[in-house]
């Protein structure tokens, strides 16, 4: 009953990687089952919650619609491919810093979709990080968070020294 | 384990105070899995593989309400890589989360409840080929007329969905009276009746169900089971007895939560049916539920009609209230005798209410359970009051806050319906949001379109009986020191997200005076832990931080002893902070923690104490009175900013002001998340969130989808201002009550009194959504009530009151007539 597995050869997290599979299968099944890489989540696997986000040639994508063999000769990342000998990328940190993963579960997707803004424009306005991140459901931290999160990582990213302001932290005095 | 008890006894109570700053708790400090989480590394319960595992699919009922007449299964049995099949017949024992509602099986027997409803279950060598052979099972059904809400149920009582409960398709009947109310209304200056509905909706956790199981052979013969689940113990409980295996024979370890808000709290089918696979089979087996079973496993919110009775002096003094709640049950009972008495129990703990009957009904009906979802049971209730409050407010030309803060529950007090009351911030609350919001400017003073709204709450930190009535404590925490100057605690808690691993590294960390990092947390394996009993009814961070702090303080007063012979000091001077054990009045003479945990290593043996908790008992002794009794009360007042377009009738909220009395923040980075997710929850309910069946008899859910099931987007998200008191509360781990589902309740009546000052129109039901506001223009444009909202409550038979005297009248807490005719043990259990 299975299919023949294909093989397919794809840069992964910066590098090369060969893996054999189903051939229907899709790239989150790829990553999550073929790779053993389970940062990638599913929330409903068709489409609409956005957890399953990874970056495809540096853009988001949703891994539950993608083909895994769709991505021959493309460059993919995953959350494992985001911290970087040994360290945290500094969006992992603010995130981690703020309370932007409280379970945890779409955290991987954000921070990918989130990466992938700050690529784009190093100073995003609270209303761009909305929308760059408006394909994707979080139930637990009402995206506070995770905004302030993103900003504070551009900021580090641009080199400034920047804090989370204390009413983030502690609320309003 | 070393007994931790002795070195309590004999030690001094004060010692290792250290100077009685706190160094940790308060801090905003991350959280100690935050880094596997953003790096992908935890790992949830379908991130388990195990070698050789199968995997495993459930087939479910496609009728509402049906006999099974038939199952044929050979087919599938015969499909190549099929290892076994089950149905219920293989799983004959019922279980449920209450005693009293052991009314499910994990696979249909006789009968299917709801569309949904697990019939059969399959472990195969992969999903596709499980997924295949559910085709081929041949199940014969013989409909049933489905009973479609809770009205429904009260006007057909055959054909009964169940064969126990209170009559009919009524699951649970509740009548308490709490003084004379007849005689509170005829004191009355004003005495007003609303009508109001809270539609259901779901937890929609964003990791689908999951669970992994494994058997060990005889001789060894026992059951490992890695499930999402927010209540381990009762999983433990309720596979025991499914299995018929010694509790002994069976570890549940409950993986990381990606989100639970209350739908992981019962013992599922899916749970029961793996690990029978796996015993069958020989092999490990996996189960993830696809998000349309989630949207089936449901357990959320239950639709509730309610309908209110408030008799109040010119000032606004309440001198009476009557509630009435009608409860959409589903198909099983689940929580729902619990949910049932939460609709009518914390009325009382916010303003000052005399005089109070309740009356409750839960009706079964063909749809899937509801059960506890964030705020279990008070959501609703709390939606009806607040807006009946604020039309009492209107006509009697009162300021709703002031209305409010005039007649607080006030600290240290016992309400009608014998609830203690301790820490009570809730006049703080209200003063912030107000002066925050400027809310004396904008009050109607709005331009039209814009309205802002106030609203209150209150809720438990923790139920303070639990599920099985027994004299065992609720939280139990064992703590390990280790000669390298690492702590290692253990205890059953479950992380969900919620934080609760912190908080246990959090205090081991405040009273060993040591950096919370330092500290390795084990929780959720009952195997290795001791029993908590879940993360339910925001009783974690009390429950398991009293236990926690009294085995960190009996380990700090044993490594004490030693340290002050060897420091020549008095016990009592012997301070504990910066990884270092010292005097506490010359703080340069000490010894690393390390060396200390080593001194009294080799003095007395492995250093390693215990701490439990169990709430005190409650004061009301009534049959009901099991349910609303908490250690601490948690207070929040909420303002919401609301825009509607009347030509569309669309709301948006802008702004939401959020005062939370917490007691004391444990981990401020916590407190603030669970804040800000429970405004942002209580939003969605507001507006959009709604378990929605078609209209026709056949009541399938009409939107078992993420992308159909409404929930807000960052482009729906309010901006939030946090306001965080803290009122200590001496039954609070250093004062600690709840934050993570009181701040929840406000946010849909707020913003429903928000509509109301922004276009004059009363939308009494949640979601607020475009169409019923537009409806409710229309009718006032039309010179009609310009409301949206139910306008009747139909007749039901109550059993005889149940009459319960007042503190204030002399009462002991007992019953004087009527209470012991419904004697059930639901009734003492919630």
């Amino acid at each position: 009953m299975p299919d023949a597995k294909v093989k397919l050869a794809f840069e992964l997290n910066s590098e090369p990687v060969e893996v054999a599979f189903a051939p229907h299968k899709t790239l989150l099944e790829v990553l999550r089952e073929d790779l053993g890489l389970t940062g990638t989540k599913h929330g409903c696997e068709l489409g609409e919650c956005g957890t399953c986000t990874v970056l495809v040639d540096g853009k988001p994508v949703l891994s539950c619609l993608v083909l895994g063999l769709a991505c021959a000769g493309h460059r993919v990342k995953t959350v494992e491919g985001m911290a970087g000998g040994g360290s945290l990328h500094p969006l992992q940190d603010a995130f981690a810093e703020l309370g932007a993963a409280q379970c945890g579960y779409c955290t991987p997707a954000f921070l990918l979709a989130a990466e992938a803004l700050l690529g784009e424009t190093a100073r995003p306005t609270r209303d761009e990080i909305k929308q760059a991140l408006s394909g994707n459901l979080c139930r637990c931290t009402g995206y506070l968070k995770i905004y302030e999160a993103v900003e504070l990582a551009a900021a580090r990213l641009r080199g400034e020294d920047a804090k989370p302001a204390p009413e983030s932290l502690y609320g309003v005095r | 384990m070393a007994s931790g008890k002795k070195a309590a006894v004999t030690q001094p109570a004060a010692v290792g105070r250290s100077d009685g700053q706190l160094r940790v708790v308060g801090k905003a400090i991350r959280k100690v899995d935050a880094t596997a989480k953003v790096t992908g590394a935890t790992r949830f319960a379908d991130d388990l593989f195990l070698p050789r595992m199968l995997y495993a699919k459930l087939l479910r009922s496609p009728h509402p309400h049906a006999r099974i007449t038939g199952i044929e299964t050979s087919k599938a049995q015969a499909l190549p890589g099929v290892k076994a099949v089950l149905t219920g017949r293989d799983l004959p024992i019922p279980f449920g989360i209450l005693p009293v509602s052991q009314d499910e099986h994990a696979l249909a027997i006789d009968k299917v409840r709801f569309v949904g409803d697990p019939v059969a279950g399959i472990a195969a060598a992969s999903e596709e080929i499980a997924t295949a052979a559910l085709d081929l099972i041949d199940v014969r059904y013989e409909s049933l007329r489905p009973i479609t809400d809770a009205e429904d149920a009260i006007t057909h009582p055959e054909p009964r969905i169940h064969d126990y409960g209170d009559g009919g398709n009524l699951h649970k009947l509740v009548n308490l009276e709490f003084g004379d109310v007849a005689e509170g209304f005829a004191e009355a200056d004003l005495v007003r009746e609303d009508l109001l509905f809270f539609e259901g909706s779901t937890h929609l956790p964003m990791e689908q169900h999951a669970a992994v199981a494994d058997w060990s052979p005889l001789p060894d013969g026992k059951l490992t089971l890695w499930s999402s689940t927010q209540t381990p113990h009762y999983v433990h409980r309720a596979l025991a007895k499914v299995l018929e295996l010694a509790p002994a024979k069976i570890r549940v370890v409950a993986t990381p939560n990606g989100g639970g808000f209350g739908g992981k709290s019962d013992p599922f089918s899916h749970e029961i049916v793996v690990a029978k696979l796996a015993m069958l089979t020989g092999r490990p087996v996996k189960i993830t539920l696809t998000r349309e079973e989630v949207f089936y496993c449901h357990r959320g919110r239950h639709p509730t009609l309610m309908w209110v009775k408030t008799g109040v002096k010119r000032d606004g003094a309440i001198t009476a209230m009557h509630f009435k709640s009608l409860l959409d049950g589903g198909g099983y009972g689940s929580y729902g005798v619990a949910s049932t008495y939460y609709t009518g129990a914390l009325q009382t703990v916010t303003y000052d209410v005399p005089r109070y009957k309740f009356q409750g009904a839960r009706a079964f009906t063909n749809k899937p359970p509801c059960g506890p979802k964030r705020g279990h049971g008070t959501p609703q209730p709390r939606f009806a009051l607040e807006v009946h409050l604020d039309k009492i407010a209107e006509q009697l030309e009162m300021d709703p806050a002031e209305l409010r803060l005039k007649h607080l529950v006030p600290p240290n007090s016992l309400t009608a319906n014998w609830l203690k009351i301790g820490s009570m911030g809730l006049g703080e609350c209200i003063r912030r949001v107000i002066d925050g919001s400027g809310w004396r400017q904008k009050f109607r003073k709005l331009p039209p379109g814009q309205g802002i709204g106030l609203a209150c709450s209150s809720y438990i930190t923790g139920a303070g009986l639990p599920i099985y009535w027994n004299p065992l404590p609720h939280s139990g925490v064992q703590l390990k020191c280790d000669r390298g100057g690492g702590v290692t605690v253990f205890c059953g808690s479950t992380e969900i997200g919620q934080g609760s691993d912190s908080i246990l590294a959090v205090l081991v960390a405040e009273i060993l005076g040591l950096d919370p990092f330092d500290v390795a947390v084990v929780t959720g394996d009952t195997d290795l832990t001791p029993v908590d009993l879940g993360s339910y009814s925001s009783r974690v961070t009390l429950m398991t931080g009293n236990a926690c702090i009294q085995a960190a303080e009996r380990a700090r007063d044993a490594i004490a002893s030693h340290a002050a012979r060897q420091l020549e000091v008095p016990v009592a001077r012997v301070a504990f902070a910066d990884r270092r054990v010292f005097d506490l009045e010359d703080p340069t003479h000490g010894l690393a923690f390390a060396d200390a945990v080593q001194l009294a290593e080799a003095a007395q043996g492995t250093i390693g104490t215990v701490g439990s908790y169990t709430p005190a008992p409650s004061p009301g002794r009534y049959r009901g009175a099991g349910v609303g009794p908490s250690p601490a009360y948690s207070y929040s007042a909420c303002v919401a900013l609301v825009d509607v377009d009347p030509a569309s009738g669309i709301v948006r909220v802008p702004r939401v002001w959020i005062a939370h009395d917490v007691g004391r923040s444990i981990n401020a980075t916590t407190v603030m998340g669970q804040i800000e997710g429970s405004v942002y929850m209580g939003l969605g309910e507001a507006l959009m969130e709604e378990m929605a069946y078609r209209g026709n008899r056949n009541v399938v859910h009409k939107i078992p989808s993420l992308l159909e099931y409404k929930s807000p987007t960052t482009l729906e998200m309010c901006d939030v201002v946090t306001y965080v008191v803290q009122d200590p509360d001496p039954n609070g781990p250093f004062g600690a009550k709840e934050c993570g589902q009181g701040p929840l309740l406000p946010v849909p009546p707020a913003v429903a009194n928000a509509v109301y000052d922004a276009v004059g129109v009363r939308v009494d039901e949640v979601p607020i959504t475009p169409e019923k506001v537009f409806k409710a223009l229309r009718r006032k444009e039309k010179g009609q009530p310009a409301r949206y909202g139910p306008v009747t409550f139909p007749e039901i038979a109550w059993p005889e009151p149940t009459r319960v005297p007042t503190p204030w009248e002399g009462g002991d807490g007992r019953a004087v007539e009527g209470g012991g005719r419904r004697a059930t043990e639901a009734a003492r259990r919630p």
